[in-house]
């Protein structure tokens, strides 16, 4: 083992990853912008506004990403109107190529994950809010989206994984991430081995970190979902014939019980 | 029951609904006046559950009116045929005044018991929510489940669901209670309790429309009884009377069915 070639191929390849990490939260983000703007238009209700999200989705789910970034940075320039218009000085750049279809893509995706999400609100509780007197909004607000959200965390935590995995395809529009930069070490070193192995150990740190942060996420907003919580109170007042009891006005002591999450259907 | 108490609480007229062409509900009237407990009993797919939803406005009535309090609910023609509301505010405003609660308790899961109480007080009638918590917490110890306040839906058995989802229907104050079957879904031991907590509303003078099965409600809690059959009003009447013999026929061949 080289542990001075590792280190140093390691040293490269961490100073790019600033890059990975901004194209991935720029991606995520845009695409979660996209990816509302379409959902609301899937279920507006209007079928030609309704017809074209569905269309949308279908179009950046059902072709390769590596294609439609190659179409976006090589095939636009091709049109001289393109190259004329405003967008150029912004199309023109591969970073920016890369991160619009990125965000593009995930947008059509986690469309889909918001539609799943809305789909499995249970529809008793939009009747509960309906008879209560909420308006649709307050309704959208209150009770639907956080229901929805819930649901589709764990699909959209599998999402933001693939995309962190994804934009290792913005090095073939010429974007020096991380994945770019270890091939480029490769055509200098011929070493593709131990440097595919530095490369794939940067993913999978930022991954781990990414799953942890989700989960969490996911414990925080679904204490409904653990286990019930226990009544059993401090150690001895059994023992002296004091009931068991839940101090009114405590929280559920549940927050350091296992996590027990029962099936969510998807 | 006579007009001479003033206006009514409650006033539907004529209401008629179709399903698929299917028509359940043919044209029904009636009045309930402040502090009535009219019990709605019929057959399953008599159309009692749905009268309930057409009130609220849960289904939209194919004819006829809702009047809740001297409000009638303004409704205008559709294209397709039938009506639907002319105004969504003022069903949304008529809704609050009207308390609803579900065969199936329909609390919100990923909210606790003291969070679905005052959901609507807070977000709906835009109250302190200071105030808020104190009614609701004195609710839920009229319906015996303040333990249970930071307690999630899923972790009480049904009776405490239902009981807190007559809690949460009571925190908005309102002028009617409309109760959907409301022990249907609940094991037999379970049903005790939540008839408690109906025939202490009713003891207070709460008007409230009950559609239900529980013929022990009917006849010792309620005030008046009707009797659906086919999408009509098939008897109506105090319960010593519809139970006395005063019933029609197909009551009394219901009623003798469900002691079979």
């Amino acid at each position: 083992m080289d542990f001075a070639f590792l280190a140093d191929t390691m040293g490269q390849l961490l100073a790019v990853t600033p890059l990975t990490i901004e194209l991935w939260l720029l991606c995520i983000t845009i695409g979660c912008v996209i990816s509302i703007f379409v959902t609301w238009a899937r279920v507006s209700g209007v079928p030609v506004v309704s017809q074209l999200a569905a269309a949308y989705v279908f179009v950046f789910r059902g072709s390769p990403l590596l294609i439609q970034m190659f179409l976006l940075y090589y095939g636009l320039s091709q049109f001289v109107w393109v190259r004329q218009s405003f967008a150029w000085p912004i199309l023109r750049d591969p970073f920016n190529s890369a991160v619009i279809s990125l965000a593009l893509c995930t947008g059509g995706y986690q469309a889909e994950i918001w539609r799943g999400g809305l789909q499995a609100v249970p529809a008793r509780e939009i009747e509960a809010g309906r008879a209560i007197g909420m308006s649709r909004l307050l309704l959208l607000r209150r009770i639907i989206a956080p229901n929805a959200l819930r649901q589709a965390l764990p699909a959209y935590s599998t999402e933001i994984v693939l995309m962190m995995k994804s934009t290792a395809l913005a090095s073939l529009v010429t974007v020096w991430e991380v994945t770019g930069t270890a091939q480029r070490l490769i055509s200098q070193t011929y070493r593709t081995f131990e440097v595919f192995i530095c490369a794939a150990i940067i993913y999978l740190v930022l991954n781990f970190l990414v799953i942890r942060l989700m989960r969490l996420l996911e414990y925080m907003v679904s204490p409904h979902l653990r286990g019930r919580p226990s009544t059993v109170g401090v150690p001895g007042l059994a023992e002296a014939g004091i009931p068991k009891a839940i101090v009114p006005g405590a929280p559920p002591e549940h927050a350091a019980s296992p996590v027990n999450l029962p099936e969510v259907p998807r | 029951m006579s007009g001479d108490r003033g206006v009514a609480a409650l006033s539907v007229s004529d209401i008629r609904k179709a399903f698929g062409g299917v028509e359940v509900l043919k044209g029904i009237s009636l009045d309930a006046h402040e502090g009535d407990v009219i019990s709605i009993l019929g057959a399953s797919g008599s159309g009692k559950s749905t009268l309930l939803r057409c009130i609220n406005l849960l289904e939209i009535p194919d004819a006829g009116t809702v009047t809740v309090a001297g409000e009638t609910i303004r409704m205008k023609p559709r294209r397709k045929g039938g009506q639907e509301p002319a105004d969504h505010k003022q069903v949304d405003r008529i809704r609050t005044e009207l308390g609803m609660v579900f065969q199936s308790f329909n609390l919100w899961s990923h909210m606790t018991v003291l969070q679905n109480v005052i959901e609507g007080p807070v977000h709906v009638l835009h109250r302190p929510k200071a105030e808020c918590i104190g009614e609701a917490e004195a609710l839920l110890e009229k319906v015996g489940i303040a333990d249970k306040r930071n307690f999630y839906p899923a972790h009480l058995s049904g009776g405490q669901q239902q009981r807190a989802a007559i809690a949460r229907a009571l925190a908005m104050k309102p002028k009617v209670m409309l109760f959907d079957e409301p022990t249907s879904a609940l094991d037999p031991e379970l049903v005790g309790e939540v008839l408690r907590v109906l025939r202490a509303l009713a003891e207070e003078g709460r008007t409230m429309l009950v559609v239900t099965h529980e013929m022990g409600f009917a006849r010792n809690v309620s005030n008046r009884v009707i009797f659906v059959n086919q999408g009509l009003i098939d008897a109506d009447g105090p319960p010593e009377e519809i139970f006395g013999g005063g019933g029609s026929e197909r009551f009394r061949q219901f009623v003798s069915g469900l002691h079979k």
